[in-house]
Order: structure tokens, then C-alpha cells, then sequence
């Protein structure tokens, strides 16, 4: 069944009628050419289509794209603010954070919004001190955070370091 | 996916009515399983009836120390939230410790409770299922489970399933002895959540005992006031869900358990609250013996599957351990 809705991606909002069942994934892929998100498993477990969702990393294979015309989405392209790459961008391609590139976008979207969930003081399961109020993203921690997100290539020998460095420079790294 | 009609409704009584009158209808949450469900064809509503934003997204005191969760309370918000944090570190730590940070920004408290079993026979539809398809057997019993139900399963019959559920939040709230809001077409009720989730029985389609058209609208979780904590075992070191979990409370004076909170996850059907163990260690002394003691007269109803057993021990452990951390967090 048909529905109108209008989706705010990356800043530009777009008029659209989509069947109820499309994925907000869907959408941004095959209505509005933004390839940015992948698609992987299309059952949140592989976090390859991780988008920002009012700032919040959800998986957009999980959402339906009706439920979300009051949102603002951002994807890994939208990061890059008048086509400047974003600073996690930056220090992927530096680290040399993947392999065949296909999670990056999904794995970009997932940092920028586990970083902002660090900033505000939220605790993690491999966090000692449930209590504490400042978050330091050691090693351990940016692994259990990010473990939403897999790379088959297996770089997360690199993609934690370039999370890392990012980390740092945003206070939430000792 | 088969087709659906989508609708928002104003407030909860609408949004109630609406799904009252379509036997086929879903309520929407977060969707981060009944969307995935949909997909499968083992879901398959003709209306979803979007109630995100119907129910609260605030955590609120109670009069008594407790806290009231809005159904509409996001995993990681809950898990975040300071309150929940200091007086109930069980259900913080067991909201951190299941999915992954995308999926606890999207899934609700509610959604959470009314999550189906992950068990690979109901999510195949080309498989097997009592809990999917009524009468058409259990694949798991003879196949494969070892991560399957080792209580108060249904072994045989019609009613056959050996299913666990899948919450980590939900083994948490059951130790809290958490209350459940609910709205209804008849009204509103509250339900003691050891009252939410069933065992199979001889109908292992219904998870729950909540009827048609009830939204869940909050969560009650009492004052609790001593020291509390989950583990959970699971094949890899995240984003996995659990083989076995305990959500532990533990109040210790003067060597001996005055009070004493234990419920299981991974175990079955429903979140298992181990009350033969808690009456074997009231008044017991708060000792490693007498915690492995309790935890054997739990689970000496186990019925363990061919390839389950592990469990048992494995339940046995996290028992003792879990009241052992607690001993010394008291210290």
C-alpha cells in the first residue's frame, strides 16, 4: 500500500510516495540513489547500512521508511560537510581502516555515533564502573562499541586505531 | 513481505481500538524484530498500528524509590540512564550486554519484552514449528538445539517446543519483581511480569498472556535497595545472544542471606525465576557451598536435550559465581 512521505537525508528533504513495506535502507538506495548505506545482511546484524537517525546510529535495514518522515536521516555522505570528508573519513583512509571498502560508510556512521553516545557519559558492558561519569575509549571499549558493525575483510585490526585517533581528539580518549 | 496497512494513531485508546478491531494487526515499536520477522514471512500483520510515539520515552521516580519506564524508553537510554545505573545495576548491565549499540537505540522497553525466540525452526518458514505453525511438529527437539530451553520445556505432543526466550532485559526485571502497565479494550491492568511470559505448555504460539489489542504502556520496577548483578555466558565475546544468564540480588547480614533475588535467561521459554533455589539460601549462610547447593536444587527439575546438557553446569557456575561477586560487592 502506498504512502506519501517526505525523507530528510543529508540535509535535503525529498517528497516521496513509497510502498509501506520499503526499508528506510530501501529508500535511500534504490528511490534516492544514495548508495552511501550498504546493504549486507538486511537483518541488523552485519551494521553495513548503519545510518544516523536524529544523531542516533540505527540500522536502516530494521527501519521502515514510513516511520521516519518527522526524522532526519545522515548518512557516511552527508558526514562530509561541503564535500569536505569528515575527520573519522580522514583517519580511515590514514590507518587504512578496511579492505574492500563495502562496511566503511556503515562502519564511519557507527563511530560518529558511538563517539557522540560516549560523549555523553553512556556505559558499555566491558565499562568497570557502571557509576563513572566521564567514558575513556580504551582499545576494549571501542571493540565492544563498534561490535554492531563486522567487516568481512577483517581490518578491525586498523579500524580501531583510526577510531581511536579520532577518540582523542574529541576528549573521550586518555 | 506481505502487504500492509500503516496507521499512527492520536493516543494509546486509539491506537488500541484500532488493533482491536483486526485480529491481524501489530502493534510497531522499534521494529527491530517484528520488522526482521515481517521479512521472514513468520510475522505476516495486515495493519501495524506505529505506537512509538503514543507511549512515554521518560524514566520517572516512583513514590517509593522505584522507577516507572515509558514502553517507548530506548534499550540505551535505559541502560544510560543514572538512576537505573546506581540502584538497579542488574538491568543497566543487562541491557549493555544484548545486541548492539544500533539495535539499543531503536528497540523499545516494550518491544523488548514482546521480542520472539531466535530459535532457528520458528524463523525458517520451510522448517518445522509449533510456535510458528500450530500442530506442525518441533524441529529443534530432535535437531538442531543446543541452545535451546533445559526447563519447563514441552517435550512432546502438540505442544511440543523447546524454544527459550531471548531477553536479557526481561531476566533482569523478572529478579526486580518489575509490574507491567498495560491498556487494553478492557481497560487498564497491571501485570506482575513472572505473569507476562509463558511456558509453552500446550500452546507454545502465545509467548505471552497479554490479549489481543493490549499495548504495554510503562514498566514499575520497585525499590530494590541492596546490591544486584547480571552475567551472562554466550559463544562469543559480544552482540551474541545468551547461552545462559543470571540476574542476581543479594542482600548478606552478618554472614547469612536475608534476602535473596535469582532468575535465569537462555534456560526457557520464559525468563526463569529460580524460586527453589531462592528458598533453599534464605537464612542460609552466604557461602560458595551453599550457593552451589541452591543453584542444584534449581535445576534438578532440568531436562537437558541431547546436545544441552552443558547448560546445566554452565547454569550451575554463573549461579554460584554471580552471589559470590555480590558477597563482595557488600563487603
Amino acid at each position: 500500500m502506498d504512502t506519501e512521505i517526505t525523507l530528510r537525508v543529508d540535509g535535503a528533504a525529498h517528497p516521496l510516495t513509497v510502498d509501506t513495506r520499503t526499508t528506510l535502507l530501501d529508500a535511500l538506495r534504490e528511490r534516492l540513489r544514495n548508495t552511501s548505506p550498504k546493504k549486507g545482511c538486511d537483518h541488523g546484524q552485519c551494521g553495513a547500512c548503519t545510518v544516523l537517525l536524529d544523531g542516533r546510529r540505527v540500522n536502516s535495514c530494521l527501519v521502515l521508511a514510513v516511520t521516519v518522515d518527522d526524522a532526519e536521516v545522515t548518512t557516511s555522505n552527508g558526514l562530509a560537510a561541503d564535500g569536505q570528508p569528515h575527520r573519522l573519513h580522514r583517519s580511515f583512509v590514514e590507518h587504512d581502516a578496511f579492505q574492500c571498502g563495502y562496511c566503511t560508510p556503515g562502519q564511519v556512521c557507527s563511530a560518529a555515533g558511538m563517539l557522540a553516545e560516549a560523549q555523553a557519559g553512556w556505559p558499555s558492558h566491558v565499562t568497570a564502573d557502571l557509576d563513572a561519569e566521564d567514558v575513556d575509549l580504551t582499545d576494549a571499549e571501542i571493540r565492544e562499541r563498534m561490535s554492531g558493525n563486522l567487516c568481512r575483510c577483517a581490518a578491525y585490526a586498523n579500524i580501531v586505531p583510526a577510531v581511536a585517533a579520532v577518540a582523542a581528539v574529541e576528549g573521550v580518549r586518555r | 513481505m506481505r502487504e500492509f496497512r500503516y496507521e499512527r494513531a492520536d493516543d494509546v485508546d486509539g491506537a488500541v481500538a484500532l488493533l482491536a478491531a483486526d485480529p491481524d494487526g501489530a502493534f510497531l515499536g522499534g521494529g527491530t524484530n517484528l520488522v526482521d520477522l515481517m521479512k521472514l514471512g513468520v510475522a505476516t500483520p495486515d495493519l501495524l498500528v506505529d505506537v512509538r510515539q503514543l507511549t512515554s520515552v521518560e524514566v520517572t521516580g516512583l513514590p517509593d524509590g522505584g522507577l516507572r519506564i515509558g514502553a517507548a524508553v530506548p534499550n540505551a537510554d535505559l541502560a544510560a540512564d543514572r538512576r537505573v545505573r546506581e540502584r538497579f545495576p542488574v538491568l543497566a548491565q543487562a541491557l549493555l550486554s544484548g545486541a548492539s549499540g544500533q539495535l539499543r537505540n531503536r528497540a523499545t522497553t516494550g518491544g523488548n519484552l514482546l521480542q520472539r525466540t531466535r530459535c532457528g525452526y520458528f524463523t525458517d518458514v520451510t522448517k518445522p514449528c509449533n510456535k510458528r505453525a500450530p500442530g506442525s511438529g518441533c524441529g529443534a527437539l530432535e535437531g538442531v538445539h543446543r541452545n535451546h530451553a533445559i526447563l519447563g520445556q514441552t517435550l512432546d505432543g502438540p505442544g511440543a517446543c523447546v524454544a527459550t526466550h531471548p531477553s536479557d532485559m526481561a531476566v533482569a526485571l523478572v529478579a526486580l519483581d518489575a509490574v507491567v502497565q498495560v491498556v487494553g479494550p478492557d481497560g487498564e491492568r497491571g501485570i506482575p511480569i513472572r505473569e507476562l511470559h509463558r511456558l509453552p505448555d500446550d500452546d507454545p504460539s502465545r509467548d505471552t498472556t497479554l490479549r489481543h489489542g493490549e499495548l504495554i504502556t510503562a514498566v514499575d520496577v520497585p525499590v530494590l535497595g541492596f546490591a544486584s548483578r547480571y552475567r551472562k555466558a554466550r559463544e562469543r565475546a559480544s552482540f551474541a545472544f545468551a547461552l545462559v544468564s543470571v540476574a542476581a540480588a543479594l542482600r548478606v547480614e552478618d554472614g547469612v542471606v536475608a534476602d535473596v533475588r535469582l532468575a535465569l535467561g537462555g534456560v526457557a521459554h520464559a525468563p526463569w525465576r529460580a524460586t527453589a533455589a531462592e528458598a533453599a539460601l534464605r537464612g542460609q549462610p552466604a557461602t560458595e557451598e551453599a550457593f552451589g547447593a541452591a543453584a542444584d536444587a534449581e535445576l534438578a527439575a532440568a531436562t537437558p536435550l541431547r546436545d544441552n546438557g552443558f547448560k546445566v553446569p554452565l547454569a550451575r557456575n554463573l549461579v554460584v559465581r554471580s552471589l559470590l561477586d555480590l558477597v563482595e560487592v557488600a563487603r
